[in-house]
């Protein structure tokens, strides 16, 4: 299952670091941070519990990057 | 601005103004200057202090935050109260530029793409009510007022109007349409009152499609974007090392050599290094560039499903098209009428659309147009019996009690009627009257008056070879061929060997050279996934040709691919000048730096000047 999140980050580099945290976090199959329309696309694992893991990606993305913002809703 | 770049900007101008006054103060005591200038210092760097210590505790150490905090402390702490202060303070003023930048071209390409209907007027009760696109649900019947967008897909079931389909296709002639015209979300209504019943949900409408592959178009990264991704991920703490190394080695020879070890000068030294190297210009300007030339190119009805696919457009050497439909307008017309000795022309017209009036094909179609276009009358179908047709051959059938035949050079040779050979290329149809021959009608495909003008671009915009496969006959797809200008003709294939031309070309092609495959989307999806590039046309409606096709031609302009080509150059173009002059500037400053003939003020024009300039660059793609 893929989602498309909207997002607030700063600077390409970070949207890049965010990406990085994003695919390392469990039921994460693939993800994508587009820095210029501020979009991330989550590719989930078969069976993942979407709302959870997204809370963890955003929990991982806020480590590597303190200033970013995902929208969940 | 946003309300958080406004915060920035405060700070800015605050610590700015602070800096200059306590420049002009006469304060010697060194610890009460230290003391005054922590305090502009602060104001402006406090964020980034906070995210370089955050860093650390992440397992982020080397970043952009990181390198400023470093450089800006360490000056500091050898004295250089002022130099510390006015790099974080120019370095704020680069990325407030940098931010205000992205969100100006972000907003420009949203403007350009203003299609999103916001509501869709639902008649109830003899009332009409404003409803969210969303809800409505297929076989609604919407209307549309004069300056209204079409929310939604669907057909007209009363009304005429002139519709203006810019925004979607680039092109400005206004279209027309009447009752019973399927109608495409995203057109503006211009004149009349149109009710349209809803084909299609808004999820599946072409509005929706669209702004879901401009959107997500980003997310397709370029080798040059990876490039600069992965290189920042390496360069940052090399240079970090390089720095440490420099303000260490150097000394410590010193020392052994039995010098003066003249630690600050070095320090300074790694420090300016530190400032240079901050790779910001690199990263920001490359995805500003593709997004404002993806951006550009969908003002123009050119969709470009990704940043890879705008770069392997502009390496594109051979474009193989489709002939109908792309190159020709894929609608049959009567070209010619020959009547033989005793026979007029009216007369053999009316008895070929009268025979073949049963039959559903193409040429039928245009044989019974022809006739009302030149004679203004209905075909009259009441004496038309008998019919029989033989597939391959033509049609036989007896129209008020004459025998007529009417078909292709095989069908007559099969009747043993003696024919006229036509001298101009084009579908023949041959007609004769109780064993008698009466004469031929030719139809062709009409050539798309930008045809050549599109191959001439073509190959101006640096494509070796435009070659064109067709499943047509080999004199007519020469003659087009011949009239157009490609180079290559591959004539009476089928669609599978199609795939099996495509794949020939790919072999022979060098590595580096791409491939496209422009098509109409009709039949030849597989081709389209096979090529390097596939460029659906005329796409409007079509969604198997959205799915299939890398780049998607809103309309079925020809010359649009010449466009596309000149975009994706500018844009590359502008990509690899940012890449280099970035580079040069930087390694020059670096080497200059370490060597001591650079101070901190030069370093920050290094960084923040640079970044200016790439970015400045990098937003000329918009402009096409």
């Amino acid at each position: 299952m893929k989602k498309t999140y909207k997002i607030e980050v700063d600077c390409a580099a970070c949207a890049a670091k965010m990406e990085e945290a994003a695919k390392k976090t469990a039921g994460v199959k693939d993800a994508t941070v587009a820095f210029m329309p501020q979009k991330m696309k989550v590719e989930f694992d078969e069976g993942a519990d979407v709302a959870s893991v997204m809370e963890n990606v955003l929990k991982n993305c806020k480590k590597v990057e303190s200033d970013c913002e995902i929208f969940l809703s | 601005m946003t309300k958080k770049q406004r915060k920035v900007l405060i700070r800015i101008i605050v610590s700015a103004v602070l800096t200059a006054v306590f420049c002009l103060l006469p304060v010697e005591e060194p610890y009460l200057r230290f003391v005054l200038f922590l305090i502009p210092y602060l104001i402006i760097g406090y964020d980034i202090l906070r995210k370089a210590v955050l860093g650390i505790f992440n397992g982020q150490v080397f970043d952009e935050n990181f390198l400023m905090a470093l450089a800006t402390v360490g000056a500091i702490i050898l004295g250089e109260y002022l130099e510390g202060t006015a790099v974080m303070l120019f370095y704020q003023i680069g990325e407030l530029f940098q931010s205000y930048a992205v969100g100006k071209s972000r907003r420009n390409i949203s403007a350009l793409m203003d299609i999103r209907p916001d509501y869709a007027n639902v008649e109830q009760d003899g009332q009409l009510e404003q409803v969210d696109p969303d809800d409505v649900e297929i076989g609604t019947v919407i209307v549309v007022q004069p300056g209204e967008k079409i929310p939604i897909d669907g057909v007209i079931v009363s009304g005429t109007s002139t519709l203006n389909t810019s925004a979607l296709t680039g092109e400005s002639l206004p279209r027309e349409v009447c009752e019973k015209d399927e109608v495409i979300s995203g057109c503006v209504n211009l004149s009349g009152l149109l009710r349209i019943e809803t084909t299609k949900e808004f999820g599946e409408s072409t509005v929706s499609k669209i702004l879901d592959l401009v959107e997500n178009s980003s997310m397709k990264k370029s080798k040059s974007e990876n490039f600069i991704t992965r290189f920042a991920k390496y360069y940052t703490p090399a240079v970090c090392i390089g720095a440490l190394a420099l303000a260490l080695l150097p000394p410590l020879v010193n020392l052994v050599l039995g010098n003066p070890a003249a630690w600050s000068q070095w320090v300074i030294r790694a420090l300016t290094t530190l400032v240079i190297s901050c790779p910001c210009a690199l990263v920001i300007s490359i995805p500003l560039s593709f997004f404002g030339g993806i951006g550009g190119a969908s003002s123009k009805g050119v969709l470009v499903k990704g940043s890879n696919y705008l770069e392997a457009l502009s390496e594109t050497k051979y474009v193989v098209c489709d002939k109908t439909g792309t190159l020709t307008k894929g609608v049959f017309e009567v070209t010619q009428v020959e009547a033989a000795p005793g026979f007029d022309k009216e007369e053999l017209l009316e008895m070929a659309a009268q025979a073949e009036s049963y039959s559903k094909h193409p040429i039928s179609r245009s044989l019974k147009e022809a006739y009302e276009k030149s004679t203004g009358k209905q075909i009259d179908t009441s004496g038309v019996t008998e019919v029989e047709e033989l597939s391959g051959h033509g049609v036989s059938a007896v129209i008020g009690g004459k025998k007529v035949a009417a078909g292709n050079a095989k069908f007559m040779k099969r009747l043993n009627i003696l024919y006229t050979v036509p001298q101009k290329t084009g579908t023949e149809v041959h007609v004769a009257v109780n064993g008698a021959y009466a004469g031929y009608i030719l139809i062709s495909d009409r050539i798309k008056p930008n045809a050549k003008a599109a191959v001439e671009r073509l190959k101006a915009a640096g494509v070796k070879q435009v070659i064109m496969l067709t499943g047509d006959a080999r004199n007519v797809a020469e003659a087009v061929a011949g009239e157009i200008g490609v180079d290559i003709v591959k004539s009476e294939l089928l669609p599978a060997d199609k795939v099996a031309e495509v794949e020939k070309l790919l072999a022979s092609k060098e590595d580096k050279e791409r491939l496209a495959f422009v098509g109409d989307g009709i039949n030849d999806a597989p081709v389209l996934s096979r090529a390097d590039l596939g460029i659906a046309m005329g796409a409007l409606g079509s969604d198997a040709a959205i799915e299939a096709a890398d780049i998607v031609l809103m309309d079925d302009d020809p010359v649009k691919i010449a466009t596309a080509i000149d975009i994706s150059r500018k844009t590359l173009r502008i990509v690899h000048q940012n890449i280099v002059f970035a580079l040069v500037v930087k390694f020059a400053c670096l080497g200059l730096g370490a060597a001591g003939f650079v101070n901190m003020w030069w370093a920050i024009f290094a960084d923040v000047g640079v970044m200016i300039l790439a970015v400045l660059n990098a937003t000329r793609t918009l402009k096409s």
